[in-house]
């Protein structure tokens, strides 16, 4: 059985920063990259039904769409317990939708026939909870997300699962395999990388794909493979707080003032 | 780009539940008259087992029209939902379809627009045309940044809209209830049950208004106590975010935001090392008054809260505690 799970270096923004001369992004000088949560938990789950699967072997890979600083993220996939790794880039994915992102992982899906391709629900910095669910409509696969829990058996032709809905109720769903699930925080506890696992994840390869190789053309992706383009970013005016200065005993005084205050009618 | 299209009229996508309809379903009629054509009709589309026993729940004002669509599930299956989705955009051509930024919509919505190639966004707060064009306005780094997204030559764009941003109508109207037959399909992931979270606690967040809530700056969960003194000694309810939830340092009954409980009497709101996920941002985002403190001066929290506190919540809450006295 294999598990291909998506992953994704988000990137966060530092405490100041500007936006592109195009007025279309922030300056990659401002981002920080990082592993997006959502997909450490993903792949923490693939890891886990891997390690539980005493007959069936169970081999877990991720992909990830980026370009060369992506390996990072890729590596601490691998050290955490990530068999294989495969980064897919061309500079025609500049300006790439989830949408045309999806075009490329259901290429690698259909490359690498897994009976699980795993996704984060959503990503931590633009958050459309949308590429691994396009991904699964562009492969016709049976599809779900925001799992808290999951009870698959390697070799077994559906899985079931618990979503978690608003307010916190739970619905409990069986889905049919091949799938593509999305994956929410706490359905695990993701582990850490031992330092062992990271130096041997170092000198592990990463496969390199281009368009070609998996046979997208150009134009499925980027601006014109994507389904919205971005006309403009901007900082939102009232997007500040308004914030409280001084000794920490000057802010607390503040902050009680605050609370009375706010509190006459509410506590 | 196609400036005039044939397509015309909003076609808004139902949510509902256990026989209820979910309240965000009524904000899209507020949105879709915001942003409607002159002449445009807005339609609104029930997908289920028993779809007319929602009639009367969608028959407010702004309405035009209801269109049942009956699916062999009650509650949702991805792909029910999807075909029945697919017929209705066919016969009725809608220019705009809007469906709420749920969890059920994390499933669907983005499948249908891959497949069919349709203009697409999600997590909307903002919608409308300049000129011709369609502007969706939605948020970026961790709600640091707006964005604005276009539509070029896509006849119909597909939408999820954010919840709490538009105010549901009030009126009731009588809108022309029609149906539309949809074509069977398998349903590959289908619905078993439904289960309520344990009550682990006897605290109702929705009553509380004054919450203080706690999130992973505090560190390790020996930490939980200090800050259940102070919201004691300070009148408030003892809240937290999805990851104190998640390592059960605090029962998932005290979890506030989109997929905790909805805080909906809070207006005063104090997170201590909470530094803004999305969904706790946009579960509280409806209160008046949020303090936040924080040692992480980048944190996004700072960008929905009223007050703004960078500090050692540690510490804040000791010189808290001394003042309040």
């Amino acid at each position: 059985m294999k598990i291909l799970v998506a992953v994704k270096q988000v990137a966060a923004l530092d405490e100041d920063f500007e936006i592109r001369a195009d007025g279309k992004d922030v300056e990659a000088e401002f981002l920080l990259r990082d592993l997006n949560e959502w997909d450490d938990f993903a792949l923490e789950e693939a890891v886990r039904i891997k390690e539980a699967s005493t007959t069936t072997p169970v081999e877990v890979v991720v992909v990830s769409v980026g370009p060369e600083d992506a390996d990072e993220t890729l590596r601490k996939c691998l050290a955490k317990g990530a068999d294989r790794a495969i980064r897919v880039w061309d500079d025609a994915l500049e300006g790439s939708d989830p949408i045309a992102i999806a075009r490329v992982l259901a290429a690698v899906a259909r490359r690498e026939a897994p009976e699980l391709l795993f996704a984060g629900a959503q990503s931590s910095d633009h958050a459309f909870a949308a590429t691994g669910i396009a991904t699964a409509a562009l492969l016709d696969w049976a599809h779900a997300a925001v799992l808290t829990q999951l009870n698959v058996t390697p070799g077994a032709r559906t899985a079931r699962f618990r979503r978690e809905l608003e307010g916190g109720l739970l619905h409990e769903m069986e889905t049919d395999l091949p799938a593509v699930l999305t994956i929410q925080l706490g359905i695990n506890t993701p582990r850490y990388a031992s330092l062992r696992a990271i130096k041997q994840a170092a000198a592990k390869p990463i496969e390199v794909l281009s368009l070609a190789d998996l046979s997208v053309a150009s134009e499925a992706v980027g601006e014109s493979g994507s389904l919205s383009r971005v006309r403009r970013m901007y900082i939102p005016e009232k997007g500040r707080a308004e914030m409280i200065e001084g000794s920490i005993e000057e802010q607390a005084q503040r902050v009680l003032a605050i609370i009375r205050e706010a509190a006459g009618g509410a506590a | 780009m196609s400036s005039t299209s044939a397509n015309s009229g909003i076609l808004i996508i139902a949510e509902h539940r256990q026989g209820e309809l979910r309240p965000a379903t009524l904000e899209l009629v507020t949105a879709a008259q915001g942003v409607r054509r002159a002449g445009e009709k807005v339609a609104v589309a029930l997908i289920g087992a028993a779809p007319q026993a929602l009639v009367s729940a969608v028959s407010v004002a702004g309405v035009d029209e209801i269109v049942t669509a009956q699916v062999s599930a009650a509650e949702f299956e991805p792909d029910l939902v999807e075909a029945a989705v697919d017929a209705l955009i066919e016969a009725r051509k809608p220019s705009i379809v809007l469906v709420p930024h749920s969890i059920d919509a994390f499933g669907y919505a983005a499948a249908i627009a891959a497949k069919k190639g349709y203009g697409f966004s999600s997590d909307v707060f903002q919608i409308e045309y300049h000129g011709d064009a369609l502007i969706a306005t939605r948020g970026g780094y961790g709600q640091k940044v707006n964005i604005e997204v276009e539509f070029p030559g896509q006849p119909i764009v597909l939408l999820t809209i954010r919840g709490n941003v538009y105010k549901p109508p009030e009126a009731t109207a009588a809108p022309a209830v029609s149906s539309l037959s949809v074509p069977h399909v398998p349903s590959r992931v289908r619905s078993l049950e439904f289960i309520e979270p344990p009550p682990s606690d006897d605290v109702d967040m929705t009553a509380a208004e004054f919450i203080l809530s706690i999130g992973r700056g505090i560190g390790e969960e020996a930490n939980v106590e200090k800050f259940r003194e102070l919201a004691d000694k300070l009148g408030a309810t003892l809240g937290c975010s999805r990851p104190i939830a998640d390592a059960g340092w605090l029962p998932k009954s005290r979890q506030v935001g989109q997929s905790g409980k909805t805080a909906s009497a809070c207006k005063l709101y104090v997170a201590m090392g909470i530094s803004g996920a999305i969904q706790h941002l946009a579960g509280m985002k409806h209160v008046s008054t949020i303090i936040a403190i924080n040692s992480d001066a980048a944190a996004s929290i700072f960008s929905v809260a009223r007050y703004g506190v960078v500090a050692d919540i540690f510490e804040m809450a000791d010189a808290l505690q001394e003042q309040s006295s």
